[in-house]
């Protein structure tokens, strides 16, 4: 039985369709990543599995429990790390732990903060109020607080936005060892090379919907290819060589200033121009080519 | 599992308790020093110029029993309303905690019971202080904090109610000043309603401060049949509040 199954969720505000016709499956002991740019739906499919958000069509299935009727059972066995930070800033780091082993009816309290404040490497920080702590420790303590009943199950919903490469890069190693111990984790993100290091699989997400999935190798290897060509140039050379490129069917897109020709290693005939830099194709080609939207 | 469970409302209770002792001694200062301010301004300044005696009673006495419905009002609604709309829209509390697994009721709940104790204390601060103007001790009095508690369950289940359907915190000010001002009018807080119009003394019959204040004064002075039927008044604002505010907040929460 798959960790989360969501079978035709749909889910409208008003006039916008921000999930549509979902189906998603993820299994236990992986993390999956949910890759998909902003306003694709993906912090709508993490609500609607706290049961924040209720579908409106389709069926929702978190560790066997029905949603939304078994909304409670299911959050009682999974852990949250929200996009915003919403800790206690006033209170200290142990007590923001202490209330959530309660709410998650944790029998052994203190064993849960000492667990948590070992995770968040906040030992020493354990009285402080959260509003001394800095982005980084805030981070930690947040993915503590969502990991204080030992869940088998974990949403990381954008769980580095915002954050300097140093910070992520922390969290990312711990977000690594997680996974390694076989939680299964459920993570949204926009940032490619955080999919990418941390997802067993990736989920592109758009629009409301899967539009493809799998191993990171795999995405890259069905849809862009074994080599990536960029060319940086003034913007009429650009057109010209995407005109060339183009009418060899290869796909071209945008990089900044540059265009990036996917599947290069196919070009014929000086498609490619000679001061193209090559590299191997990666995610975010696939991501771009896929989404339509530059990669972050 | 069930609904109300007494450890999602404690868990959620017990945050609060957490952030409260981070603040209590600002908020406890205001709660005794208001009725003493108030207690001069009124009780003496008043009392010893212009009014001696109401319904037989020392003005001081008067006030000060009556004082006890402002506290309780104050620390009820405007916390509620207040303290919900910023833990909603900008600290974005209750998203932690609703990823937990706690409902809207229970959440409600536990904010409503929360701010209810708090109120029940600090309803019998304006005794404490009138007891040193010249209030005697009564064995009554004793069920101050319980007439204060459950008045508040129903001000504080307004206060989230209110705060579940504002979309703007400058929209508290109507409140205030349409619903929470005019109650003191036909409390007999301050004043007695008895020679006011019919219309004001039947207005007075539908405002819980009212019933707090008259509940008060009994407990003081000594209780009469009728106060039965205040309490039952009171218990259905509560119950009528409560069920009110879940219905509000579950819309504001739930997508």
């Amino acid at each position: 039985m798959p960790a989360i199954e969501l079978h035709g969720v749909v889910k409208r505000f008003g006039p916008v369709t921000a999930v549509d016709g979902l189906d998603l499956e993820v299994p236990k002991g992986i993390c999956l990543g949910l890759l998909g740019p902003n306003g694709a739906g993906k912090s709508t499919t993490m609500r609607l599995l706290t049961g924040q958000a209720l579908a409106d069509e389709g069926a929702i299935t978190v560790l066997g429990h029905e949603l939304p009727a078994e909304a409670k059972e299911a959050r009682a066995e999974m852990g949250v790390v929200p996009q915003l930070d919403n800790l206690d800033v006033d209170v200290s780091v142990e007590d923001n732990l202490a209330v959530f082993a309660r709410l998650y009816r944790v029998r052994d309290v203190k064993a849960a903060v000492d667990r948590g404040l070992a995770l968040a490497r906040l030992d020493g920080r354990r009285r402080d109020a959260v509003d001394e702590l800095s982005g980084g420790m805030r981070r930690r303590l947040l993915l503590a607080r969502g990991l204080v009943h030992d869940p088998p199950l974990l949403l990381l919903d954008e769980p580095t936005v915002g954050l300097d490469p140093q910070i992520r890069t922390e969290l990312w190693g711990l977000i690594d060892s997680l996974r390694s111990r076989g939680t299964t984790i459920l993570m949204s993100t926009h940032y490619i090379e955080e999919a990418e290091r941390l997802a067993d699989e990736v989920a592109l997400m758009a629009h409301g919907k899967i539009i493809s999935r799998g191993k990171p190798s795999e995405l890259v290897a069905e849809h862009a290819g074994r080599e990536t060509a960029e060319v940086y140039a003034p913007p009429e050379r650009l057109a010209e060589v995407r005109a060339k490129a183009e009418a060899q069917g290869l796909k071209v897109r945008p990089a900044g200033p540059a265009i990036a020709i996917v599947g290069s290693e196919k070009a014929q005939d000086g498609a490619v121009p000679p001061e193209a830099i090559r590299r191997a194709a990666s995610l975010e080609d696939v991501f771009v080519l896929l989404t339509g939207e530059e990669a972050e | 599992m069930r609904r109300l469970e007494p450890a999602a409302i404690g868990g959620v209770m017990s945050r609060e308790v957490a952030n409260f002792r981070t603040f209590w001694k600002s908020t406890t200062f205001s709660s005794v020093l208001e009725p003493v301010v108030y207690l001069l301004a009124f009780g003496l300044g008043l009392g010893a110029t212009v009014v001696n005696r109401v319904d037989g009673l020392e003005y001081v006495e008067f006030v000060g029993t009556g004082m006890v419905a402002t506290a309780v009002i104050f620390s009820s609604v405007f916390p509620a309303m207040f303290g919900t709309f910023v833990k909603e829209r900008f600290q974005r509390t209750y998203d932690a905690i609703l990823a937990a697994p706690v409902d809207v009721e229970e959440l409600v709940t536990a904010e409503m019971l929360w701010i209810s104790l708090r109120a029940g204390v600090y309803g019998c601060f304006p005794l404490f202080v009138s007891m040193i103007f010249g209030l005697d001790p009564a064995p009554g009095m004793l069920l101050v904090p319980i007439f204060c508690f459950i008045t508040a369950l129903g001000f504080s289940g307004f206060g989230v109610a209110v705060a579940a359907s504002v979309a703007k915190i400058d929209q508290f000010n109507y409140v205030t000043t349409l619903f929470v001002t005019p109650l003191f009018l036909v409390a007999g807080t301050f004043f007695p309603i008895d020679e006011l119009p019919l219309g004001i003394r039947i207005a007075s019959q539908l405002n819980p401060l009212h019933h707090l204040v008259e509940l008060v004064r009994g407990a003081c002075f000594g209780f009469e049949a009728t106060d039965l039927l205040r309490v039952a008044f009171l218990v259905g604002f509560a119950i009528a509040l409560w069920r009110i505010a879940v219905n509000r907040m579950e819309k504001r929460l739930i997508d």
